[in-house]
């Protein structure tokens, strides 16, 4: 086989790969949303009165950081079933992605928090505010916009680690072009059109999210 | 796991050489390919500054394993042929190069303006200016960034798996399909990829840190 490019080929194949896009986005969005959650009840987890939760905590998301994605979607997957949870390759990769981007986020909003003045938490705490009223109405509307920026670049993070789903049957772009490529023994116009899909896509959102930093930087006065 | 660690940790074992080995080659493509184009993107030739800033886009824009599967399957329809192995370090080293290229440019970019003016006034030329003053300099600013970043590459060799090349990843998940021990399989890989990266990886560049400062006089 030699190097020729079909385009015929290409509209042929082009509507299962734009099915398989919005898979991509759906997933993509759907570990996001987890990731954001649980990464700020993980970053709030360690802020409590409990020394020993904040070093588990702290440690958990370090061996979570530290280790292969792709392998903590095979570990879910596998192991599930094994204690008795059995999950659909939906359900485990998204499982799998929150979790592993959590412990990202939980980083950003962690810096978020700490980067709010000092004097905040003291006018709260003269204001005699439970500490719920604190987080909720003083520190994190001001730690939020803090980490948009960071958050923002784990949104195009995780788009772009959508593709280890494959390794699951999840039917996003990757296992798409490799089902095509295997049914037709033409791997060029599939894989090349993945690169392109994902160039188009996560190019102008990383372009948005500098917009977007730009933008919070002047109005937060930074 | 007593039992598992004593049948199937010589394989495990072979597995973490050949992560390890990705891992060295790997590095060094990443080490390669940000310096050339942390510095081309900074050249005052804008074919130059085009062709890196397209490597960088490109490899920072798409997936790893797009870009893995991409030099291992499409490539030979160009009459590149690339073994396994080879594919698979240049791969992740290329990709991880491209997030180094802006750790480059940006600790360049810092090194004070005092040190740049300098170097101008004792009529130093370009080359001898970025050698012997700004990047020694720029070295240590990018030493940090660069340790989490070898820890995304370690993560990343991982995927080499996926085209065959046996490694960690690879020997855990012929365990699992042959055993179904998924716990034990996938944890020890786990462990050992955590290991990999917070007894070697971190301590080693944490050490490397310390020396380039002391060399700098700054420590």
């Amino acid at each position: 086989m030699t190097f020729d490019w079909k385009w015929d080929f290409v509209w042929e194949i082009a509507p299962r790969l734009a099915a398989a896009t919005l898979n991509t986005l759906l997933a993509a969005g759907s570990g996001y949303a987890i990731a954001l959650v649980l990464g700020l009840a993980l970053a709030l987890g360690q802020r409590t009165r409990w020394p020993a939760l904040t070093f588990i905590l702290r440690e958990t998301l370090e061996f979570i950081r530290s280790t292969p994605l792709v392998l903590q979607i095979f570990f879910i997957f596998y192991v599930g079933p094994q204690v008795g949870i059995t999950l659909s390759p939906w359900v485990a990769g998204m499982m799998a992605i929150g979790l592993h981007y959590s412990a990202y986020l939980a980083e950003v909003y962690r810096a978020g928090i700490v980067a709010v003045p000092k004097g905040q938490w003291e006018a709260c705490r003269a204001l005699n505010m439970t500490t719920r009223d604190t987080y909720a109405r003083i520190v994190l509307p001001q730690a939020v916009p803090q980490a948009i920026p960071g958050m923002g670049n784990y949104l195009v993070g995780i788009f772009k680690d959508t593709p280890m789903l494959s390794v699951i049957g999840v039917t996003e772009l990757m296992q798409t072009a490799n089902a095509i490529g295997s049914e037709t023994y033409r791997f060029l116009e599939p894989y090349t059109l993945v690169g392109v899909i994902f160039l188009a896509l996560s190019l102008p959102t990383a372009g948005l999210v500098r917009l977007l930093e730009r933008v919070l930087r002047r109005k937060l006065g930074m | 796991m007593w039992d598992f660690l004593q049948t199937y940790g010589g394989r495990l074992a072979e597995g973490t050489l050949v992560t390890a080995a990705q891992f060295a080659l790997a590095t060094a493509v990443a080490l390669v390919a940000a310096l050339a184009a942390g510095l081309g993107r900074l050249s005052a030739h804008w074919p130059v500054r085009a062709a890196a800033t397209t490597y960088v886009e490109i490899f920072r824009g798409t997936s790893l394993l797009v870009q893995l599967y991409w030099i291992f399957y499409v490539l030979p329809l160009f009459g590149i042929s690339l073994p396994k192995l080879t594919a698979g370090f240049l791969s992740v080293g290329l990709n991880v190069g491209a997030y180094g290229a802006e750790i480059v440019r940006g600790s360049i970019l810092s090194v004070q303006r005092g040190q740049w003016e300098a170097a101008y006034a004792l009529s130093m030329s370009p080359w001898k200016r970025m050698r012997r003053i700004i990047l020694p300099q720029a070295l240590v600013l990018m030493l940090p960034p660069w340790g989490n970043l070898l820890i995304e590459l370690l993560k990343g060799t991982a995927l080499v798996a996926l085209i065959g090349v046996a490694d960690l990843m690879f020997v855990a998940k012929q365990i699992n399909g042959s055993t179904f021990l998924s716990a034990e399989a996938f944890g020890t890989a786990l462990v050992i990829y955590y290991l990999l990266a917070r007894v070697l990886i971190t301590p080693a560049m944490r050490r490397l840190e310390r020396s380039m400062a002391r060399r700098l006089g700054r420590a």
